[in-house]
């Protein structure tokens, strides 16, 4: 169970790892076939339109990941990780905005059409370097990580924890809602940023790019998800545990509890930020409505649809909750948010483990015949 | 810190209505004709109104215009009337030498009354009538005679409304009458208009004395006058006004800070209805119902619902609807404890997801059922209008209503949780719930009760907002995150905590809104109260002692 | 400002996450020492002008009422409340009160909690890992590998405290005993100078009470041990000295018959006067 391998290697001596990275890797093989080699037409070929959607599920499943990771294992619920994605999607955005160069509707060598609309003399200074790619993409994680720095920093010395933490960080996504909203910010006010045109030279609206762009989230998907399983496999992981579940004790014993809840996080909101970088080439903007609080609990809905504290629980939920809202909104957009809304009530209350806490019961109730000796991590509350 | 826009479209109604203040008060002249007064003086009245008028029917302008100032002088509740309608050539004469007023003269036959008795006469075609003929120089005198004919006025009211329309208005041909008037009037407010009416054309007349007269007047008209002076030619005046100018500027800076620090309060009013019930929920029991936003606007739309059972008695529907929206919120509030939080005992985290679940079920309960769209809810007359403090400053009534009704509310809470049994069940169950079991008190049915009572009390603040803001489906969803900062920022678990941090969080957003604008105000706010969340991490009045621990 | 603060402390505080090299100074005598401090909440005073002296390797007891402010104490000494004034030295080069709780526990005080507090979603194996001297910065903790020695002196510590048999199975379903048990292992993992220890045999046996006596003996000489009890017959087995506490403040002090002939202890424990005799 513990051996003395590295830290980041351990993840692929474990089984579960194994598994998750086995079956992501088949269905990205998988997709790409059918995409590429079926011809269309054929009632197996996977359109372009479904690549994109899949992409984008990947990206929600490690912005997911992020979240459980906090959550699951620190006990830190974060209502305002949205904020974190859309910072990365900013970030990515102002990238692409760059790349459009003056073939905007009004053709400025330099400004985006929104500046020039809002008659702006030149760029603000932090739109600079962001039209180099190595600069945006540093950026991206820099961004949502330096503003997890910051607020962690803040939050865990004065130990605002549990429901409190949770409050002020749906205030913090709140409150960077309004201020993306007003055109000052120099980001697109409303509108955000959008009519994006290429990504490193590739143009974004042929089927390749949006491939290329699956493929990517897949792989930042399988990177993220073996980082969390190396942190959360590692001491370091069994002291954010026993934070969640006793932090005082956890302190007495040497540990600082705010620096183990600060780095986590850090981490953290960096994987989000990722995430968002991956999402907002695929759906094209990058508007405000990311940061709302809405969207930051529906993220934790994700994780706690598909179990805490595992997270290949977290892509599940992910996967499966807007898998469903595809569906749903397409079919009867009036009753999505009751689903929605019933979906909270029902996990909580009758699922607290999730998917994967079912999976695992099953599971563990099969090894158990086998062998009495080991039993399951996934903890409830 | 809430989206609660200033001008509410209730009170832009309630201004129209003041608006052609002419139309109005020729109804209530009419009214007046038609009171039964002693019919021997009517008889008398009429036949000094006859003279009058047929003084009017003559050739010479000269003479029209001696009627005319005799007309002013005569103190007859008609006057204005006639005037107007010789004004807009409606004084008409039947062939039958009857003085009528004609009510419309557009088409061919036109309605018209009575110019003594006001009574209806029915059509008439224009051939049978003739009009009392005036010249541009009647014309002017008219305007000028209508202007002023109402300080004749026995009622009040009638001559401060002339003496404000007054302000600005004066010409050479009103100040020598205008002056006499001012010796006459009795009531000092209606005078010290009239002072300054006469005071600003004295002013443009170049008199350095006017500007005494003006001093520490905030009508803007005086400002104009004043600022007029202070650019003009004369140096002399020119002092002495921008003398008085800054006078006025400083009691204006006085009167703005008292606006401002109104309009803090009242919104914080909101906030503190708003958070109050979800102070009682969280700090007693420790849950975090995210649906307590739609539960205000549950409220909200019980009041809606009330005024559409009882149409026509708007006022009427508003107090019903005060006991019933906290029952209405109550029910489900209670619905929710029993139906899911009570499954969710010390799990503080599933139990915000939870209500979050249920809080989207219900705004979207109210889309499907209701509507999207927002719904009117109608401001009684009784809270309609302003309260005019002075010329700078005026309180609308129903924030002040909603300002009083947050107090009496929270005096309310006050009491219960002081000096009723459950206040002192809530409290023991708050400090220590494993004891106040021991001792015997029946926590779930205290957790049940309290849950009830806070949110009633959301209930109540929806009904309160109805008269404040839209009632729409989105209603709750933008105070949720005002409340809880509300409830955070005053230390969980104290009312008094709540009200001082509602209150506070209004005004400081007030305050700042004018230099930083609405949005940037309130993200000032939100930052503002995240750090001092790191400075104060239990709240503003935080609970000490071991029960606080943990 | 404060930040500076900060980070000096860091620095003073990496020369001693060494482990097992308490840098105490402790030449003149005392391991610890209370002075005149004081902390009230809402006005009640929980320790009022309390001194209390403890020497090196040491065995202390600590008891009294309901109230007495024994927990505060603890509370104090370990950095989790803060006194309204007064000073706590950890030996004489060491100022407490400017400490946190884990700087406090990286010096080598050790705590065990009245209500046993393991990790109970992870094994007791892991519990005991956490405890364990050792760098607990962040980066050493990532990459912390777990070599043969250390796991030797887990099993030896499993073997003493008798939980060797449930190494692998979650802490949380151990029972009330057996956490105490565990928490007093994870204070041997932490090797401190300086135990404290609260309400240690609540919850056990009578064979178990013993054989924590045993162990409580047994360290005392090597590292200094300060033991909160009701129980006064456990006390009794164990104690050298006994320090009694009262709304506050120390009320007596001395060897087990010296204080429980004392006519103010007796008044105090008006009712329980049995239970000390």
């Amino acid at each position: 169970m513990h051996s003395s391998t590295s830290w980041l290697t351990r993840p692929f001596h474990e089984r579960s790892t194994r598994l998750f990275l086995g079956v992501l890797l088949a269905a990205l093989v998988l997709v790409t076939v059918l995409h590429v080699a079926v011809p269309q037409g054929h009632p197996l070929h996977v359109n372009a339109y479904t690549v994109n959607l899949f992409g984008k599920y990947l990206s929600y499943a490690l912005l997911a990941v992020a979240v459980d990771l906090v959550w699951g294992y620190l006990g830190i619920l974060s209502l305002g990780h949205g904020a974190f994605f859309a910072l990365g999607g900013y970030a990515m955005g102002m990238y692409l905005m760059r790349q459009i160069g003056d073939r905007g509707v009004y053709g400025h060598p330099e400004l985006p059409d929104f500046m020039v609309f809002l008659d702006w003399q030149s760029l603000p200074w932090y739109w600079a370097g962001f039209d180099m790619a190595w600069f945006a993409f540093l950026m991206v994680l820099l961004a949502p990580g330096a503003l997890a720095l910051v607020f962690g920093f803040l939050a865990f010395r004065s130990r605002v924890t549990g429901v409190y933490l949770s409050i002020i960080t749906q205030a913090l996504t709140f409150a960077l809602m309004l201020a993306f909203f007003r055109n000052e910010m120099g980001f697109g006010g409303n509108n955000g940023l959008t009519d994006f045109r290429e990504i490193l030279g590739f143009n974004l609206r042929s089927d390749a790019t949006r491939l290329g762009l699956f493929i990517a989230s897949g792989v930042a998907l399988a990177l993220g998800y073996v980082l969390c399983r190396a942190i959360v496999g590692s001491k370091l992981g069994r002291v954010c545990v026993a934070t969640r579940d006793a932090e005082a004790r956890t302190r007495f014993l040497g540990y600082r509890v705010e620096r183990v809840q600060l780095f986590v996080f850090v981490v953290s909101a960096m994987l989000a930020g990722l995430a968002g970088a991956l999402y907002v080439p695929q759906v094209g903007i990058i508007n405000p409505s990311e940061f709302s609080p809405l969207f930051s609990i529906e993220i934790v809905l994700w994780v706690a649809l598909g179990g805490r504290a595992t997270l290949y629980g977290a892509v599940i939920g992910a996967i499966l909750v807007n898998y469903a809202k595809t569906v749903f909104t397409g079919v009867m957009p009036d009753a999505w948010l009751f689903a929605l809304g019933g979906l909270f009530v029902l996990v909580t209350v009758l699922l607290p483990k999730g998917v994967a806490g079912l999976l695992a019961y099953r599971v563990q109730g099969r090894r158990r015949r086998h062998d009495e000796g080991t039993a399951g991590k996934e903890v409830s509350a | 810190m809430s989206n609660v826009p200033r001008s509410r479209p209730v009170e832009a109604r309630g201004g129209a209505a003041s608006g052609p203040i002419h139309h109005a008060l020729l109804l209530l002249l009419l009214c007046l004709l038609m009171l039964p007064v002693g019919a021997q003086a009517q008889g008398e009245r009429d036949a000094e109104a006859i003279a009058l008028l047929e003084a009017l029917d003559v050739r010479a302008y000269a003479d029209k215009a001696r009627a005319i100032e005799a007309i002013v002088g005569s103190d007859d509740p008609r006057a204005l009337d006639w005037l107007q309608a010789l004004l807009d050539g409606r004084l008409q004469r039947t062939e039958a030498g009857r003085f009528v007023v004609v009510l419309d003269n557009r088409g061919r036959d036109w309605p018209v009354a009575d110019a003594l008795s006001g009574e209806a006469l029915g059509e008439m075609s224009r051939r049978e009538l003739d009009r009392i003929g005036i010249n541009n120089a009647l014309r002017n005198q008219l305007r000028s005679a209508i202007a002023v004919v109402d300080l004749y006025s026995p009622d009040l009211d009638l001559r401060r409304a002339s003496a404000e329309r007054l302000l600005g208005e004066v010409d050479a041909d009103l100040a020598v009458p205008l002056a006499t008037v001012i010796e006459a009037e009795t009531d000092s407010g209606v005078r010290q208009r009239l002072v300054q009416a006469l005071a600003i054309y004295r002013l443009e007349q170049g008199e350095v004395a006017a500007v005494a007269d003006l001093e520490g007047s905030l009508h803007p008209r005086v400002r104009v006058a004043l600022n007029g002076a202070a650019n003009g030619d004369d140096p002399v005046l020119a002092d002495a006004a921008r003398h008085a100018l800054n006078g006025i500027e400083q009691m204006l800076k006085l009167n703005r800070a008292a606006e401002t620090l109104y309009f803090g309060l009242s919104l914080g009013s909101v906030l503190v209805l708003a958070a109050i019930g979800l102070a009682i929920t969280f700090g007693v029991m420790g849950v975090i119902n995210m649906a307590h936003g739609e539960l205000i606007m549950l409220g909200a739309y019980t009041t809606w619902a009330m005024q559409q059972l009882l149409p026509g008695q708007p006022g009427l529907a508003l107090l019903l609807a005060i006991p019933a929206g906290f029952l209405v919120a109550a029910l489900a509030g209670v619905a929710i404890e029993r139906g899911v939080i009570q499954f969710l005992k010390g799990r503080p985290l599933e139990t915000l997801l939870a209500t979050f679940g249920i809080s989207l079920i219900l705004q979207q309960l109210v889309r499907t059922v209701i509507s999207p769209l927002n719904r009117t809810v109608v401001t009684p007359e009784w809270m309609s209008g302003s309260l005019a403090i002075n010329d700078a400053l005026s309180l609308t009534l129903n924030r002040l209503y909603v300002l009083g009704f947050a107090l009496l509310v929270f005096a309310a809470l006050m009491l219960i949780m002081r000096r009723s049994r459950l206040g002192l069940e809530v409290r023991a169950v708050t400090q220590n719930r494993a004891m106040a079991r021991a001792m015997g008190i029946r926590a779930t049915r205290v957790d049940i009760l309290t849950f009830a009572l806070g949110s009633g009390v959301a209930g109540l603040a929806g009904v309160a907002l109805s008269q404040l803001t839209n009632v729409g489906p989105n209603l709750g969803q933008n105070y949720i995150i005002d409340s809880f900062m509300v409830v955070v920022f005053g230390g969980v678990g104290n009312l008094w905590g709540t009200l001082v941090a509602g209150l506070s969080l209004g005004v400081i957003n007030q305050v700042l809104e004018p230099w930083a604008g609405a949005v940037l105000a309130k993200i000032i706010v939100l930052v503002f109260i995240i750090l001092f969340i790191q400075k104060r991490p239990r709240g503003l009045f935080p609970q000490k002692g071991r029960a606080a621990e943990g | 400002m404060k930040l500076l603060q900060q980070l000096a402390d860091r620095d003073r505080v990496f020369d001693f996450l060494v482990p097992a090299a308490s840098p105490v100074d402790v030449r003149h005598g005392p391991i610890l020492y209370l002075e005149d401090v004081t902390v009230s909440f809402d006005g009640f005073k929980a320790i009022d002008n309390l001194n209390l002296t403890i020497d090196d390797g040491e065995l202390r007891c600590i008891i009294g009422p309901n109230g007495a402010g024994k927990t505060t104490m603890m509370d104090i000494i370990t950095g989790k409340t803060c006194p309204d004034q007064g000073s706590v030295w950890f030996g004489s080069r060491h100022d407490l009160l400017t400490l946190n709780e884990p700087e406090i526990a990286s010096l080598g005080i050790g705590r065990k909690f009245q209500k046993p507090t393991v990790f109970e979603a992870l094994s007791v194996f892991e519990n005991l890992e956490l405890a364990m001297a050792a760098d607990k910065r962040i980066l050493p903790t990532l990459t912390a590998r777990l070599s043969g020695e250390i796991r030797d002196r887990i099993d030896e510590v499993l073997a003493t405290i008798g939980l060797g048999e449930l190494r692998q199975r979650p802490a949380g379903i151990l029972s009330h005993g057996q956490k105490q048990w565990l928490e007093i292992g994870m204070l041997l993992m932490q090797r401190p100078r300086l135990l404290l220890v609260d309400e240690p045999v609540a919850g056990m046996t009578e064979q178990e009470m013993e054989r924590t006596a045993e162990l409580l003996t047994g360290l005392a000489g090597e590292q200094s041990v300060v033991v909160v009890e009701h129980d006064m017959g456990f006390v009794r087995s164990i104690a050298r000295t006994v320090t009694v506490l009262h709304q506050g403040s120390v009320l007596a002090e001395g060897t087990m018959d010296q204080v429980s002939s004392d006519p103010r202890v007796i008044e105090v424990y008006l009712g329980a006067e049995e239970e000390i005799a």
